[in-house]
């Protein structure tokens, strides 16, 4: 008997499925990424109160609402995206995507938007104050993710249109929805903790 | 008994050969080339960080010494420590981890191939970045040269007011940049170890190497991220005046200890349990017994894991915390000592009864037991927090962590170079260098470190240049400095041992150690594709099944 | 060596000096943490202990263990190539070695907490000497706030007798970067960190010069920020606040000196109570030759050094914050010889 025969044992286990790699890694990406935003959300928590100058959170800030609506309503389009891929429906796959696309880019707008009225009007820098520093950096640690899921988002898009996806890539475009859902989820917490508690 | 080798595409064009060989280093992403990239880097950076250090030894061997002005001391000790810790630590854990796993899985490389090419580039510009500072750094106003602001650059002496120049930038950018591909290379194992294992190989029937190996990366995970918050957050500071660290407009420079700590003291339990992961397979082989508790070693070192990321303030003891809180972190501390004590009894209980060999990796992992058994019990005394206010900053603490690093991490690590390295290059490493190399090492590492022990306990701070004459500390400053060169002597012995065994050692064959995982069932070195047909196992020591097959493992499992 | 007593966790003063008086240790240069020569020195030095014995206990029994083990089961040159019993764990064992320690470590806790409420939990008795401590790269500056003095380098503070206890607290806070306060017989160190105010208490039982250092790493000079504290007699202790106190000396004889002194950059750093000097960036000179060291342990506080100090500090302190103020030979024994009257 060969080592190689040996080592192929007659009593092979009659299934052997794992975890597929894909999964695997978004999985860990995901929770690397969650330790890296919880810091910054430390220091807002933290330092909530001390600036010892203004502007102040609760003088300068305007709750985000059309945003936050548009970027978790983006949440559901790409499941309906997914659903359409899914049932090889190519239109709704379009339309969905793309709609979710749209909408994380007007929330980036809206953001933009928002923050040129602060720097603008009331003077609040990442260097003003303690609030200045940890508003920007979280929110905008935030949207450097939304920027990268509709880089992602786009990329898949485009593939999509060039008639490069397949239906077995769904589950690459799975896990794409996961970061996606990953940001949105993230968008909640701070969210909550800028506008509902920082206020 | 040769496996049958399958023809490959031989590389031909038209440069020679050598170029034609580091191009093929350059573009590869083969498991075993890039572990063994990352090993060589990790080494040569070892050497140049042990030349640093040498140069601190010469300077303080004497009081009031002038070898280097205060300037280029706190360079030393800064790049030292973060050489060590950043280039030679991680890339070497990473460099084993990626070269065994898959083999020891029975897969034919990781699971991403490309991402692990990633993080070796990563890790290796990230290092050439921090060197770049000695030259790069003065800038336009002469100002600052490579880091000088310690390991762990605490706030607010990196601030700007206190870190002119860009010498702290060029610090926190290239650990950006190498941590990055600290996360990669953990990703990458964690998804190897769960989505490639070979039929029948169960979580439960892994070699604990893969186990700790899982274990390590999750921990990257966790811990790295707040180093990179840190780091973005100082970056933020100094070139776009944030006010995180910034103590005039309200910041708190204790944040920054918080947010370091949440990834330094993970950090060190990442570097010792890939060491705990050699031992953990070298052991058994020589003790010709199986591990002594598989499933409570799992258990120990998840444990470990998971209480290590509550520990971290015990670095805090003296900033004033109030009493709950040193309570809290004394108390979680002394709790992972129960796990780590635990995987030491369980290591002896593996050499008792059994047959013990003392070939080099098993005498570096002796080596290692005693080491690590001190290195852990100085550990408890600093863990006691009111012991803590005298031992913190002094010379105990620097005993300490070299105790841990050199005597425990880098005798693991011996003991794991000196048993794979034959599997990697077809050939043993000379047995009497490595004997020669283990003494010198034990000699020179205990005539360097016993002494810092007893400076520590007369009040010797770290990080100081200089000292007067007077307090005691100049027997053990000498003592300590002569040690350097034994060790140097068996560092070198070793390097030549390296070289020279790569065309002159005695041809290794597929299992020179009668070992019983899987990357012992192929040639050495393995083909690139590892394993000629995919195995199936049955148990977690398939080659134990495969010579006994009257008493094979999965019989008891 | 005289013999040591322990004593063992009683906050009765008597006790406590009465071992002190066993001690007999003078401080001296060398400073050992396990020859304390005050109360909370002696609360962590009883708790070290108590790690120690642990510690060495353990290390003893597992060393014990592993030279056993490699002794017995060592191959030996006659041994055939049989395998040993595959023995693959023993639930039991892994039961004891689990429980045991566990057991060391709920000890080690309730020490660890009963010598941190000792020490951080100790009231500020209401007749406590009060010292702020500003750490500055890279020198001390103390304040007595209650008895209007300020002075650098050197903390003096009255010794505690048995019939009449004085404890010395401490209040911590930086101008700069992160400092440590280290004198090891008299206490564990703790950091003093801009932005936060940090309290700490010594008590010591003998009269002397207690040395420590700087303990974090605060840049260049880190090495040279040393620290003496000078504990008195109380009379000897009251006539020290009473000199430093009495405003600076106007000796005639060193008139020019004071007069340049006053009119150059001097004085945007330093200050000498009573005259136009008010500078804080740099040490109260009022009372520099009242001190033993120069650059705060850099040098000895000599006529010789402190000429060479003032011509070019560099070269005593490389990299301290101090320039070399290009003065002339007169003018510098001119600034020097003012200096000198300032006792």
């Amino acid at each position: 008997m060969t080592k190689a025969d040996a080592l192929n044992s007659p009593v092979e286990p009659a299934e052997w499925r794992l975890p597929s790699r894909g999964v695997v890694a978004v999985v860990c990406l995901i929770v690397t990424e969650t330790a890296l935003f919880m810091i910054f959300v430390v220091a807002y928590l933290f330092y909530i109160g001390k600036s010892l100058s203004g502007p102040y959170a609760s003088e300068v800030l305007e709750t985000p609402v059309i945003a936050t609506i548009c970027l978790l309503s983006s949440s559901l389009t790409i499941i309906l995206a997914e659903r359409a891929f899914g049932r090889a429906n190519s239109g709704g796959f379009r339309l969905w995507w793309a709609g979710t696309i749209l909408l994380g880019a007007v929330f980036l707008a809206l953001t933009a938007v928002e923050w040129r009225r602060l720097i603008t009007g009331p003077r609040l820098t990442i260097s003003a104050n303690l609030f200045g520093t940890t508003f920007y950096s979280l929110v905008g640690l935030h949207a450097s993710h939304v920027i990268v899921g509709l880089t992602l988002l786009t990329l898949a898009l485009i593939l999509f249109l060039l008639g490069r996806v397949r239906p077995e890539h769904g589950e690459r475009l799975k896990l794409i929805s996961w970061y996606w859902h990953f940001v949105d989820a993230v968008w909640v917490v701070v969210f909550t903790v800028v506008y509902v508690i920082g206020r | 008994m040769a496996a049958r080798e399958i023809a490959l595409t031989p590389r031909t064009g038209t440069l020679p050969a050598a170029a034609l060989r580091l191009h093929d280093l350059v573009v590869t992403t083969d498991h075993k080339k890039l572990g063994l990239m990352y090993v060589g880097a990790g080494l040569v950076f070892f050497v140049v960080a042990g030349l640093l250090a040498s140069v601190m030894r010469l300077q303080l061997a004497a009081p009031n010494n002038e070898v280097v002005s205060p300037q280029v001391f706190n360079r030393l000790f800064t790049m030292h420590g973060t050489t060590m810790v950043f280039l030679v630590g991680m890339p070497i854990i990473a460099g084993m981890m990626n070269y065994l796993v898959p083999l020891m899985i029975g897969a034919r490389d990781m699971a991403f191939p490309r991402l692990n090419a990633f993080g070796f580039w990563m890790f290796f510009f990230g290092g050439l970045l921090l060197y770049f500072s000695y030259l790069a750094a003065p800038g336009i106003t002469g100002a600052g040269s490579a880091p000088n602001v310690g390991w762990f650059a605490y706030s607010p002496l990196t601030a700007r007011a206190f870190s002119r120049g860009h010498s702290t930038d060029y610090w926190t950018l290239s650990l950006l940049v190498s941590g990055v591909g600290s996360i990669a290379s953990a990703i990458n194992v964690i998804a190897t170890a769960v989505s490639l294992r070979c039929k029948g190989m169960t979580m439960m029937r892994l070699p604990l190497f893969v186990w700790l190996s899982i274990v390590t990366s999750f921990m990257i995970l966790l811990a790295l991220s707040p180093l990179s918050a840190a780091q973005i957050m100082l970056l933020l500071d100094r070139f776009l005046g944030a006010r995180f660290f910034d103590t005039q407009a309200g910041g708190s420079a204790v944040l920054w200890q918080h947010f370091f700590w949440i990834f330094g003291h993970p950090e060190v339990y990442i570097l010792i349990i890939p060491a705990f992961a050699c031992l953990s397979e070298i052991i058994p082989v020589f003790s010709r017994k199986p591990i002594f508790g598989y499933p409570i070693m799992v258990a120990a070192v998840v444990m470990i894991a998971f209480i290590s990321l509550g520990v971290w303030a015990h670095h805090m003891f003296t900033i004033g915390m109030p009493s709950v809180g040193n309570i809290f972190f004394a108390t979680s501390t002394f709790l992972v000592a129960v796990p780590t004590g635990i995987k030491i009894f369980n290591w002896l209980g593996t050499m008792y009864g059994g047959k013990l060999r003392f070939e080099p990796p098993m005498l570096f992992c002796i080596g290692f037991l005693f080491q690590f058994l001190i290195a852990g019990l100085t550990g408890v005394m600093l863990g006691m927090a009111p012991f803590d206010w005298q031992l913190h900053d002094s010379y105990f603490v620097v005993a300490h962590f070299h105790y841990t690093l050199v005597g425990a991490f880098l005798f693991g690590i011996f003991a794991g170079i000196y048993y794979w390295y034959p599997k990697a290059v077809g050939r043993l490493l000379d047995r009497r260098l490595g004997i020669w190399h283990f003494w010198l090492l034990v000699i020179g590492f205990h005539l360097t470190f016993d002494p810092q022990h007893f400076a520590g306990f007369l009040g010797m701070p770290r990080r100081i240049y200089t000292y007067e004459e007077g307090r005691g500390w100049e027997v053990y400053n000498l003592i300590s400095s002569v040690g350097v060169v034994a060790q140097a002597a068996g560092i070198m012995l070793f390097v030549v041992n390296l070289v020279r065994s790569y065309w002159k050692g005695e041809p290794a064959g597929e299992d020179p150690w009668d070992a019983w995982t899987l990357e012992w069932a192929t040639t050495s070195p393995p083909p690139e594709y590892n394993f000629e047909t995919l195995p199936v196992v049955r148990s977690s020591r398939p080659l134990w099944d495969l010579k006994h097959p009257e008493d094979p493992d999965w019989k008891y499992e | 060596m005289p013999s040591r007593v322990l004593s063992y966790g009683t906050r009765a003063p008597a006790p406590a000096l009465l071992v002190g008086a066993i001690y007999a240790v003078a401080p001296d240069q060398v400073t050992n943490i396990f020859e304390p020569l005050s109360t909370p020195a002696d609360s962590v030095y009883r708790a070290a202990l108590l790690a120690l014995a642990v510690c060495a206990a353990i290390f003893v029994t597992v060393i014990v263990l592993l030279i056993y083990a490699i002794v017995r089961f060592r191959c030996r040159p006659g041994d055939d190539a049989s395998e040993p019993p595959q023995i693959y764990g023993s639930n039991q064992i892994e039961l004891a070695w689990t429980v045991l320690p566990i057991l060391i470590v709920v000890v080690l806790i309730l020490v660890a907490a009963r010598t941190i409420a000792d020490v951080e939990g100790y009231p500020q008795p209401p007749d406590a000497l009060k010292v702020t401590a500003v750490g500055r790269q890279w020198w001390w500056e103390f304040r007595y706030p209650d008895l209007g003095i300020v002075t650098a380098n050197e903390l003096h503070v009255p010794v505690s007798e048995s019939g009449r206890r004085q404890v010395t607290f401490l209040t911590l806070e930086s101008a700069d970067v992160i400092h440590s306060f280290w004198v090891p017989q008299l206490a564990g160190k703790t950091d003093l960190i801009p932005n936060r105010v940090n309290r700490m208490w010594i008590e010591p039982r003998q009269a002397g010069t207690y040395l420590g250092n700087c303990a974090e790493y605060c840049g260049t000079q880190h090495a040279k920020m040393r620290l003496r504290v000078i504990a008195h007699p109380p009379e000897e202790f009251a006539g020290w606040v009473a000199s430093q106190r009495s405003p600076a000396a106007e000796d005639p004889q060193a008139s020019a000196g004071r007069d340049l002194f006053l009119s150059t950059s001097c004085v945007n750093c330093h200050a000498v109570q009573g005259t136009s000097a008010k500078g804080t960036f740099g040490p109260d000179l009022t009372h520099l030759m009242s001190r033993e060291t120069l650059g705060s342990g850099a040098a000895p506080n000599n006529p010789e050094k402190l000429r060479a100090w003032v011509r070019n500090p560099q070269a005593i302190k490389e990299g301290c914050l101090m320039p070399a103020m290009q003065l002339s030979d007169q003018e510098l024994d001119q600034i020097v010889a003012y200096l000198l009257t300032l006792k």
